[in-house]
């Protein structure tokens, strides 16, 4: 199948706003008429149902948390990029779009990137209005800072719990629009399936967390805002409850799933400390800014400081590698995440990783809090000092900080066009949920840019333009789709609770997580992907002959909960070597061994891999089907990313 | 093996858990022994350990909110030994660590109480009358787009500083449980003090903080008596001085709105 990402003709500044201009508006008086489900209440979620609402659609959102105030997007804490300029550094739109392009090593879609950053300034006036209290200078005018990967500072921030202000600025407009009635709101409800009619989408099936209830849902028009599968590797600093049950039973429905192997690893996580970590913990990439990374510079004195015998702190200049340094003076610490993960991996490879397991690096801020002082470095990053402190139990202020990369965020997921629909129609994908802007590897202070610019500036638009087309009838859960997917969705729920076996949901997470993180991790290669692909397909086998999950479908269960993600995420870890086993090159996060060059940096292979890998489910135990979508580069240069 | 103290040694605790079916159903304590407990775990991860043990032996495992294990997220909200989020000043539950307990600790473990926050089982809780106190008015009124640029609005940083600090309020709901009247002043100041203090929401002043308070009264919350162990027990840090701020601002508005309700 030819996939048509529908990005508009013309030069590449004109493109959105003739697009804006030739799709189609539902006439005012006729968006009451329509109904649109929201999925989801993160950043990207909650701004859609807002400015859909807004607009005068009847909006019904739903999320699986107690509250549309809770979603991971508050956890992200360095900040939100714009191409405002206000520092005057040289940054335009055209350089945001060109740093987001490069850093995502060439694999995302011109035409979305250039919009996204078109949007950004938007966003960042739209959350002023609404009471987000950025950071400020003395003046009253907002502040920025330089963020992972980008040379101009156009971070806007609010010290580091920027998601948290952002999330509660989206949630406050939902609010409003719940005041009005015109967005309902469920809460503790978990989509478990799309509903298709007559080959598009029309509706959900979600389960009530607290009743067990099972219901359908009726819309013109459903909005995925699901965020990323990151958890598909057990450990990652996703929230507990991050899945991709939402996306996979659309995928399964019909819609592509593209890029799946395009994981993110964020540099600078607290490392492991033990079997019996639930999930890791980041420390904010704006952490690069000041502090600087370095192992001993030889094995002998990394092997006596895991032994405990010298302490970072006292471990001469001259004995210390600064190897972001060294080897990328122009970026230094700076450079993008992907890079700052493989060099951390390396040094420890060659045994020169730290702390008591030896995966780990040190991140250092002896050498500002000298040029500054204790208390410059506490309002920079008080609160991102004290959460280290909590968990490790160790003064940075005092000696380096251990870090090591984590899976973080995932630039694969649903395919979608120009408008974020997906190749169901009237199934759209926002935010995290979709695959569209990052390519194969996302810049700091991206992600909240992306949420807020599909759901604020994107998704209004462009549903217009598929709702213009549908009658403005109303919608009902009679026609036989529904019951045939609620009976589906309660048929699974029955198969969990009657298996009764000996294994635990999160004993078989574990073990797919380690696979994961083994053979489809920050290093692959065909033959511990193919590896891989055998021990998961077994993985699956066992799950649905041996998982225990206890007590009924008609009550709070969160085993049952966990047990229906986990088989999910099992599949989809099958689709990610797959996509991992196909794609023979090294692009962004994406790191295939047999493809480096001599100085073991990713080695594309723009010939044969411009583009996206949509993937198509096929049925049951059959294989998925590969549909290509080739990337067009008309405004950029293809180049060997060099952060030298 | 992560943390200052590589002799700390494994432990063996006494949990007395809140247990209740559902919210129709009374509840009870119910005892449970965890053993090999790392000091360095999380508080939930030890909790995870209980519930591992329970499925294991067919037994249904606590139910209980819990999601971003970062303390930001504001889902965790357990009652730890008589208190919110336990004994660690400035924490949440999730950021909580066992190396704050000893071996042969018993720990009591109770959901919020507040008639406001009615149980869903064991654990959990219902905090939905927070949202429904934001939906009465927690929000600037402008609807997307239309937005003046961003540096068009100056505030001083100090104000800015100060509204942050406001805004920081997680929504867990330790400072009710917290209250020996379960009152909800602490989390109403905070977003009703946010939005006063920024030109922005100057403009709704009056009536938001008129209707909030209405709301809060409906959730059926208790009233405030100063003592301040809300602000005490608050995760992360909002001052009792918003407290204040609300007062004045009710009054104010009490005195010079048109709102005669």
């Amino acid at each position: 199948m030819t996939l048509n990402s529908k990005a508009p003709e013309g030069p590449l500044a004109e493109k959105w706003d003739k697009h804006k201009f030739n799709v189609k508006l539902v006439n005012p008086a006729n968006k009451r008429k329509y109904d649109v489900i929201v999925v989801g209440t993160g950043l990207a979620g909650a701004s859609a149902a807002a400015s859909l609402a807004e607009l005068g659609y009847n909006v019904k959102a739903f999320t699986y948390h107690d509250s549309p105030r809770r979603a991971h997007s508050i956890a992200a804490q360095g900040g939100i990029n714009a191409a405002k300029n206000y520092q005057n550094d040289g940054d335009s739109v055209f350089r945001l779009f060109y740093d987001t392009i490069k850093g995502g090593d060439y694999r995302a879609r011109e035409a979305n990137v250039y919009r996204l950053a078109q949007v950004s300034v938007n966003i960042i006036d739209q959350c002023v209005a609404q009471g987000v209290p950025f950071a400020r200078e003395y003046g009253g005018l907002l502040a920025n800072r330089s963020f992972g990967g980008a040379q101009v500072s156009r971070t806007f921030y609010a010290r580091g719990q920027t998601g948290q202000q952002l999330l509660l600025g989206a949630y406050s407009a939902l609010s409003r629009q719940i005041a009005y009635g015109k967005v309902k709101m469920y809460t503790r409800s978990e989509m478990l399936d799309v509903v298709v009619v007559d080959g598009h989408a029309r509706g959900i099936v979600t389960r009530n967390l607290i009743t067990g209830e099972t219901q359908t849902h009726a819309a013109h028009a459903v909005v995925l805002a699901t965020g990323g599968y990151g958890n598909v590797f057990y450990l990652s600093t996703n929230a507990m409850y991050c899945n991709v049950t939402a996306p996979w039973r659309a995928h399964k429905k019909g819609a592509f799933f593209a890029n799946p192997c395009f994981t993110q690893i964020h540099p600078t996580c607290i490392p492991v400390s033990g079997d019996y970590q639930s999930k890791l913990t980041l420390m904010s990439e704006s952490l690069r800014n000041d502090g600087r990374v370095w192992v001993p510079k030889t094995k002998e004195m990394a092997e006596r400081v895991r032994k405990g015998e010298v302490k970072p702190q006292d471990i001469q200049e001259d004995d210390r590698d600064y190897f972001l340094e060294r080897k990328y003076p122009a970026f230094g610490n700076l450079v993008p995440r992907d890079v700052a993960s493989r060099n951390a991996k390396m040094m420890c490879d060659e045994g020169r990783g730290v702390g008591s397991s030896g995966l780990a690096v040190y991140l250092d801020f002896a050498d500002v809090i000298k040029r500054t002082s204790a208390e410059a470095v506490s309002q920079k990053y008080g609160n991102l000092f004290e959460m280290y402190e909590k968990i490790t139990d160790e003064n940075p202020y005092q000696m380096p900080m251990r870090i090591y990369p984590a899976v973080h965020y995932t630039m694969g997921g649903l395919w979608v066009d120009y408008n974020l629909q997906t190749t169901i129609p009237g199934l759209y994908a926002t935010g995290e949920c979709n695959f569209s802007d990052h390519g194969a590897n996302r810049l700091g202070a991206s992600a909240l840019m992306q949420g807020l610019a599909d759901g604020y500036f994107v998704i209004p638009y462009t549903i217009g333009d598929y709702l213009a087309n549908t009658p403005p009838k109303p919608v009902t859960t009679d026609h036989p789709a529904f019951a045939e997917a609620k009976a589906g969705v309660q048929a699974r729920v029955e198969q969990l609770l009657s298996i009764k076996g000996n294994r635990t949901p999160d004993e078989f997470h574990k073990a797919l997580g380690h696979l994961m993180w083994e053979y489809c991790g920050m290093a692959r290669n065909a033959e511990g992907l193919k590896y891989a692909k055998a021990e998961i397909a077994k993985l699956r086998k066992e799950f649905w002959q041996d998982v225990k999950v206890v007590g009924t479908g008609e009550e709070m269960n969160q085993a049952l909960e966990k047990a229906g993600r986990v088989a999910d995420f099992i599949e989809l870890g099958e689709l990610m070597v797959d996509d991992a086993l196909n794609r023979n090159e090294s692009c962004g996060g994406h790191f295939r061994e047999e493809y480096a060059t001599e100085d073991g940096e990713a080695k594309r292979d723009d010939e044969n891999y411009a583009y996206v890998a949509a993937w198509e489910y096929m049925g049951e135990n059959q294989p998925e089907r590969l549909n290509k979508e080739e990337l067009v580069f008309e405004n950029v240069k293809l180049t060997q990313r060099s952060y030298k | 093996m992560a943390g200052s103290n590589p002799n700390a040694k494994p432990m063996n605790l006494t949990l007395k858990v809140w247990r209740q079916p559902n919210r129709q159903t009374e509840g009870r304590i119910v005892d449970y022994q965890v053993k090999g407990i790392s000091p360095d775990m999380s508080f939930l991860e030890m909790l995870d350990v209980l519930n591992e043990d329970l499925l294991h032996s067919g037994q249904d495992p606590v139910a209980f909110d819990h999601d971003c294990r970062e303390g930001i997220c504001g889902s965790c909200d357990l009652f730890i030994n008589g208190r919110s989020h336990g004994p660690e000043k400035g924490t949440t539950t999730c950021q909580l660590h066992m190396r704050k307990f000893s071996d042969g600790d018993t720990i009591t473990i109770e959901p919020w109480r507040a008639n406001a926050f009615p149980v869903n089982k064991d654990l959990s809780v219902d905090r939905s009358a927070f949202d429904r106190i934001i939906q009465a008015g927690g929000y600037v009124s402008v609807n997307t787009g239309g937005a003046p640029d961003g540096n068009e609005i100056p505030i001083p940083k100090e104000i800015a500083d100060r509204a942050f600090e406001a805004a920081t309020c997680i929504g867990c709901g330790a400072c009710v449980a917290a209250c020996k009247n379960a009152s909800a002043m602490l989390f109403v100041s905070a977003k009703v003090s946010q939005l006063a203090l920024l030109p922005q929401g100057q403009v709704e002043a009056k009536t938001r903080v008129e209707n909030m308070v209405a709301q809060m009264d409906i959730e059926g919350f208790g009233a405030c008596s100063n003592i301040g162990s809300c602000a005490a027990e608050c995760p992360v840090g909002i001052s009792l001085e918003n407290i204040a701020i609300l007062n004045r601002e009710f009054l104010t508005a009490k005195a010079t709105s048109n709102h005669l309700a």
